[in-house]
């Protein structure tokens, strides 16, 4: 297989095994570019991308800015908060706009589940989603499964937990689709109020002790608690989530294994995971970062690829 | 579909002598060069290259690496079959060094373009070479020419070009295909 099966990344949930493979390789050869001396291709030189962040986003939105890049893409950005939609503008007049000065490939983040999907069905351009809303956020699925096989070989047979707020996280629902699509056995772990009624229908397992599924895991991913997204509180006070669901170095030197430590970032550091151990050799943290770019030069110049010119 | 066998085992086990003694002419011992060869293809040629300089003329510090170049292509998008890209391995910097690209056949010049666009990401050799081993004549798109060949043929823009070598297709040879 040369070419993805869809013609937008909406979400993992409409990739079949062989796109994450195909996307997987291909990021292999944008890795070993990245650590050139010139870190750049052409092959996207006759393409325009647009980045569309109408939700704050500081790494993601480099990270899609330096992939469009390095692949020789003219790149232009746009930020909600500085935009004709505070008066009033809808989403698709917004992009039509854009679009008309010639834009081949979409990148948004969007407070809104499924906006990327309704984008897709109304304009003529590829959609990359970069985040929408609790839904999902495909690009960093991609890397945390990337960065595990790097780390471990592969992804299949691996237990990876997945610690904190389910529930308002778009990179949990991604990494269930994309690990469970790989072969992996996955548990999510967090306050009762945070996991959601029906998660075990995504075939997941559900652990409220942390220490019982870091025993049980070979990858515990710790996510962020979403304040800006609750407007009730689910936990009583910080300090608690952090001594019920927080990971410190205590509790890592103490389980029976060597697991390894992921985080998407940004990370809260002292709620659910302290400095020592985000700092720490099991942490891959950093390769995360840094596989993101070659994860997003792959997915949009594999995209970009189905873009046929005469 | 007809074949014509152009190279058998042996033809091609001379040219491989013969185009390295024409590098080492040109090249002594081979510290300030590095051999690339170009992905897919061209690196089996690269490999077979470096393992007569090695064997049979003990020259020692062969350095060779292998470009792939899918990225750098002047047909991105515009072919009906996506290429896949495949690995690159050069772990010199070719800064100041004399390259020389290796290839199997040398048609229309544009994967060698290609490869003098890519290997620039690797520093600025002191010169490039390039050596194939077949050079199909009257067919360039491009002012390129081979500076080492093994044969030259004339074969019209319907026939193509087929490099085996053991590695892949279990038998050393180069055929002609003609499709009818």
């Amino acid at each position: 297989m040369s070419q993805l099966s869809t013609q937008h990344l909406l979400g993992i949930k409409h990739l079949k095994e062989e796109d994450i493979n195909l996307i997987f390789e291909t990021a292999d050869q944008f890795k070993e570019v990245i650590n050139r001396p010139i870190k750049k291709v052409p092959s996207l030189r006759d393409i325009t991308i647009a980045n569309l962040f109408f939700e704050n986003s500081t790494r993601t939105k480099l990270s899609f800015e330096l992939a469009e890049k390095r692949l020789s893409a003219d790149v232009i950005n746009f930020s909600a908060s500085q935009s004709s939609v505070k008066k009033g503008e809808t989403l698709i007049d917004t992009v039509n706009n854009i679009l008309s000065m010639k834009v081949d490939i979409v990148v948004m983040r969007h407070p809104n589940v499924g906006a990327a999907d309704f984008l897709s069905k109304h304009v003529d351009a590829r959609i990359v989603n970069a985040g929408d809303g609790t839904h999902e956020h495909p690009t960093q699925a991609l890397l945390d499964s990337y960065s595990i096989r790097e780390k471990l070989g592969s992804v299949k047979g691996k237990k990876v937990v997945i610690v904190g707020d389910i529930l308002h996280s778009r990179v949990a629902l991604s990494n269930i689709y994309a690990l469970k699509l790989q072969g992996a056995e996955v548990k999510v772990c967090g306050p009762t109020s945070l996991i959601p009624k029906y998660i075990t229908e995504l075939g997941v397992g559900v652990e409220t002790n942390l220490r019982k599924a870091l025993e049980w895991c070979d990858v515990a991913n710790m996510l962020r608690v979403q304040n800006e997204r609750m407007e009730v509180k689910y936990f009583p006070t910080t300090r608690e989530y952090a001594q019920l669901f927080g990971i410190n170095k205590d509790l890592l030197n103490s389980l029976s294994k060597e697991i390894v430590i992921m985080h998407p970032g940004p990370i809260n550091r002292g709620v659910e995971i302290t400095s020592d151990v985000a700092d720490s050799k099991q942490s891959i943290i950093l390769n995360q970062v840094e596989n993101g770019v070659a994860i997003r030069m792959a997915v949009i110049y594999l995209l970009a690829q189905q873009i046929k010119r005469n | 579909m007809s074949q014509k066998l152009l190279l058998n085992s042996k033809e091609i086990h001379l040219t491989l002598h013969r185009l390295a003694c024409q590098l080492i002419e040109n090249h002594g011992d081979f510290s300030n060069t590095v051999l690339i060869g170009i992905q897919p293809r061209g690196v089996f040629l690269a490999e077979r290259i470096a393992k007569v300089l090695k064997e049979t003329y003990q020259i020692k510090n062969i350095q060779l690496g292998q470009l792939d170049i899918t990225f750098y292509r002047d047909d991105f998008r515009r072919r009906d079959e996506p290429l896949k890209a495949n690995q690159t391995n050069i772990h010199c910097i070719v800064e100041n060094k004399n390259v020389v690209f290796i290839d199997d056949v040398l048609y229309s010049g544009r994967s060698i373009n290609a490869s003098l666009s890519a290997i620039q990401s690797f520093g600025r050799p002191n010169n490039i070479e390039l050596m194939v081993l077949i050079d199909r004549r009257f067919s360039r798109h491009l002012p390129i020419q081979p500076t080492y060949r093994g044969r030259q043929v004339d074969v019209i823009n319907e026939e193509k070009v087929v490099v085996n070598w053991h590695e892949n297709n279990d038998e050393d040879a180069v055929y002609i295909i003609t499709k009818n």
